[in-house]
């Protein structure tokens, strides 16, 4: 960095006083940008949401207002239970396994005598970069209803019948939670991974001296001090899986929305909206998936912290 | 000591992470290969017993295919402006407002910079139906502004930028621009934009690929096959009854091939970068 001379000058300071509504200006213009595009496709559409969620609406003719009718029809459809019951299958099945095992996985990579740690890093992320829609489409020909579909085959070989990944109750969810965990696993395993390079060594170093194997050391210094890196991906991963369409959409194509195997809360939200043209419930589902995921995610925060602090108390 | 995970140098314990390590490697890369094979096999490959796990001869055949159902290189051209556009507009927004919120002094700062950061809780699909019918209403419906002006909005940018600003670019400096008579917008061109080169790749590239991957939005805001982005085209390879394997395959890999190389070749800055954006 070079350093600019400043140039000692009295004429300067008389200036002050407007240089700082001048700063001001400039604050408030510089961040303008951000809200007014906000206020346009953010807030407004929220709101509008809002008042949507309290009127009878297809879109084209004129709205007329219900009170709560619309959130009484959510509510008493059993399709839209379903659909959060997949949600909430899905969003389990397809995190949990990826936080425990990328939390695995970055220890491993963290190990300093591990050779070809570069390649492993490299490999472990590269599903990352493939789009969902890729990802689906992938997995909608590995896990497809045929007999002679790979994972029908494989599966045949330890004497497993073949099963109809698209159109049974478990086999759309297997599917689709695999799917999730290729996608996002090496994104987790980057994340604890820079987490754990950012613990001292000096912990550790303390830690062998006191007698702690490796696995004492990943639950008493590793575990507690990732703490921040895990409540940070259980959050992230909670918000995405409450909104989970892509997967489900692609995976099963233009069954998508016939069929209630892997229907999601977005999809239902989605079919309201754009193949029934029903926006008043739509919007209202929109209302509930927001509910549900402060819900949640306070839930598992709650959880998540609690597990921290009695892991903490025992080390 | 012997209790210690893989401290002998060949001891089961290594040899046991080792083996972890590579089976979940293979299992991140197969779906990359298989997804090759399948392209280059025609679509009676697929019924095949065992699975076909060589490459065929169909690479070009299966291509064609492909084309004939969507148009693949408009779509990675829009694909492309979409994401170029988006990345660029954020670059600009996030970095003025992180500038702006790192070293300017105005009433109300706090605040509207928790604000920003509050919209990061709000899920995308609140609003889905207004913003559908508020693009619908301009007239913006398959045109790719429509793509790409949800995106615009980068509450995360912003975040890192002031991150990076308050790091990097001392106030001193900023001062001794000022004494020079630098205009405010000045100051961000010449002495802070610079300075936060490394911010915009790690930025850029966050953006970029989130943007190249997103399918919601832009598959209800574009119907017509024209304006179609990359994702929406290939989910559409999957919308008949009866599927060409091979012709879907060979879609998604050589829509997957060119973010792949990128990747390969900056795969350090990559991966720092996604690291980075979430860590911060």
């Amino acid at each position: 960095m070079i350093p600019l001379e400043v140039k000692k000058d009295t004429v300067y300071r008389k200036r002050s006083l407007s240089e700082k509504t001048k700063d001001m200006i400039s604050g408030y213009l510089y961040v303008s940008p951000f809200f007014v595009i906000f206020a346009i496709i953010g807030l407004y559409p929220a709101l509008f949401s809002l008042f949507l969620a309290f009127q009878k609406w297809n879109g084209m003719g004129e709205m007329e207002f219900v009170g709560l009718a619309n959130f009484k029809v959510i509510l008493t459809d059993p399709l839209f239970w379903k659909s959060v019951y997949n949600t909430i299958v899905l969003g389990i099945m397809g995190t949990a396994p990826q936080l425990v095992v990328g939390l695995v996985l970055a220890f491993f990579l963290n190990l300093t005598y591990l050779r070809f740690k570069n390649f492993f890093r490299i490999t472990i992320f590269m599903p990352y970069i493939t789009s969902m829609v890729a990802v689906a489409l992938v997995f909608s020909v590995f896990f497809s209803n045929n007999d002679t579909a790979l994972v029908n085959y494989l599966i045949g070989l330890i004497g497993m019948d073949p099963v109809n990944w698209k159109t049974s109750e478990w086999g759309a969810k297997i599917a689709i939670s695999t799917m999730v965990f290729w996608r996002w696993l090496g994104y987790n395993t980057i994340i604890f991974f820079a987490g754990m390079q950012s613990i001292s060594n000096d912990l550790y170093e303390a830690a062998k001296i006191d007698g702690a194997n490796k696995l004492q050391q990943l639950r008493y210094i590793t575990i507690p001090m990732l703490k921040p890196f895990i409540l940070l991906t259980v959050f992230f991963s909670t918000v995405g899986a409450m909104q989970l369409f892509t997967e489900p959409a692609v995976f099963l194509g233009n069954a998508a929305f016939s069929r209630d195997e892997a229907l999601t809360v977005v999809m239902y939200l989605y079919r309201d909206a754009f193949r029934i043209s029903s926006f008043g419930t739509a919007s209202a589902s929109a209302i509930i998936l927001l509910i549900f995921i402060v819900g949640v995610s306070a839930l598992n925060m709650m959880i998540t912290q609690g597990y921290g602090r009695k892991r903490g108390r025992k080390g | 000591m012997s209790r210690e995970v893989g401290t002998k140098k060949w001891g089961i314990g290594r040899l046991a992470i080792y083996l972890f390590l590579t089976v979940i490697s293979f299992f991140s890369i197969f779906p990359f290969y298989w997804m090759f094979v399948m392209a280059t096999s025609p679509s009676s490959a697929y019924n095949s017993i065992p699975p076909t796990i060589i490459p065929g001869d169909q690479l070009v055949a299966n291509f064609k295919k492909v084309l004939e159902m969507i148009p693949f290189f408009q779509s990675m051209v829009n694909t492309l402006i979409v994401c170029l556009t988006v990345t660029i507009v954020v670059l600009f927004i996030s970095s003025l407002a992180g500038f702006a919120f790192a070293k300017f002094k105005f009433p109300g700062k706090n605040i509207l910079f928790f604000s920003i950061l509050f919209t990061i809780v709000i899920p995308p699909q609140l609003g889905l139906i207004p913003q559908y019918l508020l693009v619908a209403k301009a007239g913006l419906l398959d045109h790719l502004f429509a793509a790409m002006i949800l995106f615009f909005l980068n509450p995360l940018g912003i975040f890192l930028m002031r991150q990076y600003v308050n790091q990097s670019v001392p106030d001193e400096l900023i001062e001794a621009a000022k004494l020079d008579g630098c205009s405010n917008f000045r100051i961000y061109r010449s002495v802070v934009l610079p300075i936060i080169l490394p911010a915009f790749a790690t930025l850029g590239i966050i953006v970029f690929t989130s943007v190249w991957g997103e399918f919601l939005w832009q598959f209800t805001v574009l119907r017509d096959p024209e304006s179609y982005t990359i994702q929406v085209a290939l989910a559409s390879l999957n919308n008949t009854n009866k599927v060409d394997f091979g012709m879907l395959l060979s879609g998604v890999f050589w829509a997957t091939v060119p973010l792949l190389i990128v990747f390969l070749i900056f795969n350090k800055l990559f991966i720092s970068s996604i690291a980075e954006g979430s860590v911060k």
